[in-house]
């Protein structure tokens, strides 16, 4: 697989405030990738960086391995689907779809049909006559879809295409913007502050706070092996818990000790020492809630008290204390339903429990 | 940023300032200039230097600490400031009602502001003059029922029936641009609060719709202040404001220097309280 | 109590109204009236003619100040509309080195009194014109004076000002994105500004353009400061024969000049119905 766009060192500074921190990326040929961060970390920045809109203060960005930091916005082949889609109001859509192809002087009767395949790919077919503002928010979207990739660009750059449209039907487009893409082969990079969202569509995430890039890797990488608490927060719910390092990684599982008496294995890919102070990160569902008598057959095994119980439909949500000022969230899907909140009590003492290679540990 | 993009810049930039630069700001400082030189006869400078121009304009008369010429700057001030307090009294109850009316009666009225907004000045203050002068409608009408005749035209009252005139519509335009954003439920939660009418009004009201009363007020007093046409048309010479001064010194009295100095005094005057006035805007903003 | 005082209020409010509407109309309306007055003195009422409107457009004078106003304003009001129109878009799409400073200077011309801007442009044209006369030689009747160049040129200067403020407005309001997305396409910098920006801040040129127009249909003072001979006028005219009397005469040439505002306030009603409608 080749190169489509590569980011290296890249820094972009406003004025004192440096809103992308040398940050490098390789995104591949036919890749669906995604920008992922918090609000104000540097996403759209990045892309309009990629776009020719912004130029980066340092740092070169390659497009199928050639330099166009330096280029504007038109003489690079990269289209772009905005936030708020920005349809030229006094164009109809079809001249809006058919506007890149105008401009490179393709003949009439070409842009035409072009029009007609694009407008049929997003399926509106039909509107092209009219005008972008007697259109929905969701077919707007798609004339913007249409209006990129009718250039067929190397990449197409997404700033939340999807942010302005309601829950329902930003799941539909989420499916039919990845089926586009697939039929397309075409590289999209996609930015979004939605975990789920960007879990769902791409190959690839990068994970973004404060202008730094923290971690790329496939949505099941980011998800099951998060590097960072922060990357662990950000994506789906996590339990960390205050903890010490007693024994030195082995096969990449250490021994940590929680306070007490409560020492466990954990996988590590990180390098640590013993004695150092970590932090166990676990999520929700990869812990089991038993009754004192159950034997267990689970590695990691910790007793507590359940201080609250919220019933969500699919699972429970348990909110079990160990000591002191450490309780865990746990949820536990609901295979059965029964009329009172499961099988578990509130003031119940119960067992918890997971495979050690669910806990992780990361550096503070 | 990249170099064509200076290039376009410059290219969109370039004519608009260098314009200005040659034809507003250069006779600007030209003005500046001759205040400090000597007066010639028949009009124009003579190039030697000289406070002359603004020695005669802040020597007082003998015995005073006054003297004609700043009597009429001291006139035209009050003037503006008499018109520009009328107009805000008449002009502010009149947006307030345009703005409570419904869409369409609201844009009508307003259209019907527009119009003299946007009719010339020059036939505006001569339908006054035509109304007031001795032989004009209201003596006619006199005379037609043997009255006496009034002498109306000529007088400081003509003249500020004319600036209220003109200014009107300068008044009302941004009260009501300001009155028409100002959200009327805050009414209801002042008085759900227990502001009387008058506390909603002072307290809430005036507060918020101060921008259009300032925007209203600069619009009408600064073009009053330097009223030219409605002085010498109504006022008939006999009354006379800083514009029929700096005319007559660049006209009639030929004396450039002194008129160049009136006028730099008159824009220290406007300009320093603009800019005290934004200095206080700014300060509220923060 | 309380009904009173609102009733009272609403009826205060409705009379300031009418007197205000009164007030602005009445000697607007009696200007016209007696335009058609067949009296040459004073305003005593004699009977209906359109005899001063015949009079009037027959007066070399008034016509050749009338086709001078329009000459003045056509031509510059075009050429402070394309320049206002480049500085607004250099202001609103670009950061440069004093641009807070240039800011300020635009909107000087606006807020100047044009007496100011009148005796200031006459000073520079007396000195710009004896330098360019002594340069070439010139004296007498040969030599360069002030006349309907010098008029067109200071009404530029300060149609500039407000043309840049009308389009800047309608360039704030629109949406920067879309002038990016046109680049995204393929659009250069012109083709961007030809294709999408000028089409879509068209209403508010055009609006400028039409204050700008007025304001020089308008003039008197600064006109008066800068013209010289052969360069006479509407304004100038009107005003000329207002100071020696009135006479039905003047009505008439009032008449005439508010049928043109009119026209103005009418096409710029149009302008912004449409634009609002896009
Ligand atoms: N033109 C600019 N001038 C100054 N600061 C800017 C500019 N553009 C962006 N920033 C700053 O850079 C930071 C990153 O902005 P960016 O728009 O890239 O964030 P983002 O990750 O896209 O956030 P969001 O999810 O809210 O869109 C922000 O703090 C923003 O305030
Ligand atoms: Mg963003």
């Amino acid at each position: 697989m080749t190169v489509g766009v590569e980011l290296r060192d890249v820094t972009k500074r406003f004025d004192d405030f440096v809103a992308v921190d040398n940050v490098s990326l390789q995104v591949m040929d036919g890749e669906f990738f995604s920008l992922l961060g918090p609000s104000g970390c540097g996403k759209t920045t990045n892309l309009r960086m990629v776009a020719g809109f912004e130029l980066p203060t340092k740092g070169e960005i390659y497009l199928k391995g050639k330099p166009v930091g330096q280029l504007p916005p038109f003489k690079r082949n990269v289209n772009t689907v905005f936030q708020n889609y920005a349809l030229f109001p006094h164009l109809t859509v079809a001249e809006n779809v058919g506007f890149g192809l105008e401009l490179k002087k393709l003949p009439k009767p070409e842009i035409e049909k072009r029009v007609v395949e694009a407008l049929e790919m997003v399926r509106l077919p039909n509107v092209g006559k009219r005008k972008p503002q007697q259109l929905s928010g969701g077919q707007r979207q798609r004339v913007a879809l249409a209006r990129a990739i009718i250039n067929r660009p190397e990449v197409l750059l997404l700033d939340e295409p999807l942010g302005a449209l309601d829950l329902k039907l930003r799941r539909a487009m989420q499916l039919e913007l990845k089926e586009i893409q697939q039929q397309l082969g075409m590289t999209f990079i996609f930015v979004t502050h939605d975990q789920e969202e960007a879990l769902t569509m791409s190959d690839r995430i990068a994970v973004m706070n404060l202008g730094h890039v923290l971690q790329v890797g496939t949505p099941k990488e980011i998800y099951a092996r998060p590097n960072s608490r922060f990357v662990a927060d950000f994506i789906g719910e996590t339990n960390f818990l205050p903890c010490k390092i007693v024994k030195s990684p082995a096969a990449g599982m250490a021994e940590v000790n929680l306070g007490g008496e409560f020492n466990l294995q954990a996988a590590c890919e990180v390098e640590v020492h013993v004695g150092q102070e970590v932090t166990l990160a676990i999520r929700p569902e990869k812990i089991n809630l038993h009754s004192l008598q159950e034997s267990l057959i689970d590695d990691a095994v910790l007793t507590g008290t359940i201080m609250e119980i919220v019933y969500l439909g699919t699972d429970t949500r348990y909110t079990v204390w160990i000591m002191d000022n450490i309780s865990l969230e746990v949820r536990q899907q609901n295979v059965v339903d029964t009329d009172d909140m499961g099988h578990f009590q509130r003031g119940e003492e119960v067992k918890i429990s997971w495979l050690s290679n669910s806990g992780r540990v990361l550096i503070n | 940023m990249r170099s064509r993009q200076k290039a376009y810049l410059a290219v969109l930039l370039s004519p608009g300032a260098l314009w200005l630069l040659f034809f507003f700001i250069t006779p600007s400082l030209l003005i500046v200039v001759y205040s400090l030189l000597e007066r010639k006869d028949g009009g124009g400078v003579i190039w030697s230097f000289t406070l002359d121009a603004y020695i005669k304009l802040f020597t007082p008369n003998e015995g005073t600490f006054i003297n004609d010429f700043l009597i009429i700057f001291l006139r035209s001030f009050w003037w503006a400031t008499l018109t520009t307090v009328i107009c805000l009294l008449v002009g502010y109850p009149l947006a307030f009602y345009i703005a409570r009316q419904k869409p369409s009666v609201a844009s009508t009225l307003l259209f019907l502001v527009m119009i003299p907004f946007w009719t010339n000045f020059l036939v505006r203050t001569y339908a006054w003059k035509f109304i007031l002068n001795n032989n004009g409608l209201i003596n006619t009408i006199l005379q037609a029922f043997d009255f006496a005749p009034w002498s109306l035209i000529n007088t400081p009252t003509a003249v500020l029936i004319g600036m209220v005139y003109g200014s009107l519509p300068f008044m009302v335009l941004p009260l009501y641009a300001s009155i028409e954003k100002f959200d009327f439920s805050l009414v209801e939660a002042g008085q759900d609060l227990g502001a009387t009418y008058w506390q909603v009004f002072t307290r809430i009201f005036l507060p918020l719709t101060l921008p259009g009363i300032a925007a209203g007020s600069i619009l009408v007093f600064i073009p009053t202040v330097g009223q030219y046409v409605v002085p010498t048309i109504l006022g008939g010479g006999k009354v006379a404001m800083l514009g029929n001064i700096l005319a007559q010194q660049y006209g009639s009295a030929l004396n450039w220097p002194f008129g160049s100095a009136i006028a730099v005094v008159f824009m220290v005057l406007l300009m320093g309280g603009i800019i005290i006035y934004f200095r206080i805007e700014q300060e509220q903003e923060i | 109590m309380d009904n009173q005082f609102l009733t009272w209020g609403k009826r205060l409010l409705w009379l300031n109204m009418l007197f205000s509407f009164l007030f602005l109309y009445i000697p607007i309306v009696i200007l016209v009236a007696f335009s058609f007055n067949d009296s040459r003195l004073g305003a005593r009422w004699e009977g209906f003619t359109l005899k001063w409107y015949v009079e009037m457009f027959s007066s070399d004078a008034v016509l050749s100040a009338l086709s001078n106003s329009l000459i003045v304003a056509f031509t510059a009001t075009t050429i402070a509309t394309i320049l206002g129109t480049m500085t607004a878009v250099a202001m609103e799409r670009f950061r440069f080195p004093f641009r807070k400073t240039f800011d300020g200077i635009l909107y000087l011309p606006v807020i100047i009194p044009d007496i100011v801007m009148g005796v200031s442009l006459l000073a520079f044209f007396s000195l710009l014109t004896s330098i360019v006369n002594g340069a070439l030689g010139l004296s007498g009747n040969d030599s360069i004076r002030p006349g309907l160049v010098t008029v067109i040129i200071a009404h530029i200067s300060f149609i500039i000002s407000f043309v840049t403020i009308v389009v800047r407005t309608s360039l704030k309001d629109f949406d920067k994105s879309l002038e990016e997305a046109a680049q995204d396409l393929g659009a250069d910098e012109w083709t961007t500004f030809r294709r999408i920006t000028l089409p879509l801040i068209a209403p508010g040129i055009l609006g400028g353009a039409l204050l700008g127009f007025t304001l020089s249909l308008d003039d008197y003072v600064i006109t008066a400061f800068t013209t010289g001979p052969g360069g006479t006028t509407l304004p100038i005219e009107v005003f000329g024969r207002i100071r020696r009397a009135i006479s039905p005469e003047i009505n008439a040439i009032s008449t005439l000049m508010l049928m043109m505002s009119m026209m103005l306030i009418i096409i710029s009603q149009v302008v912004q119905r449409r634009s609002a409608k896009m």
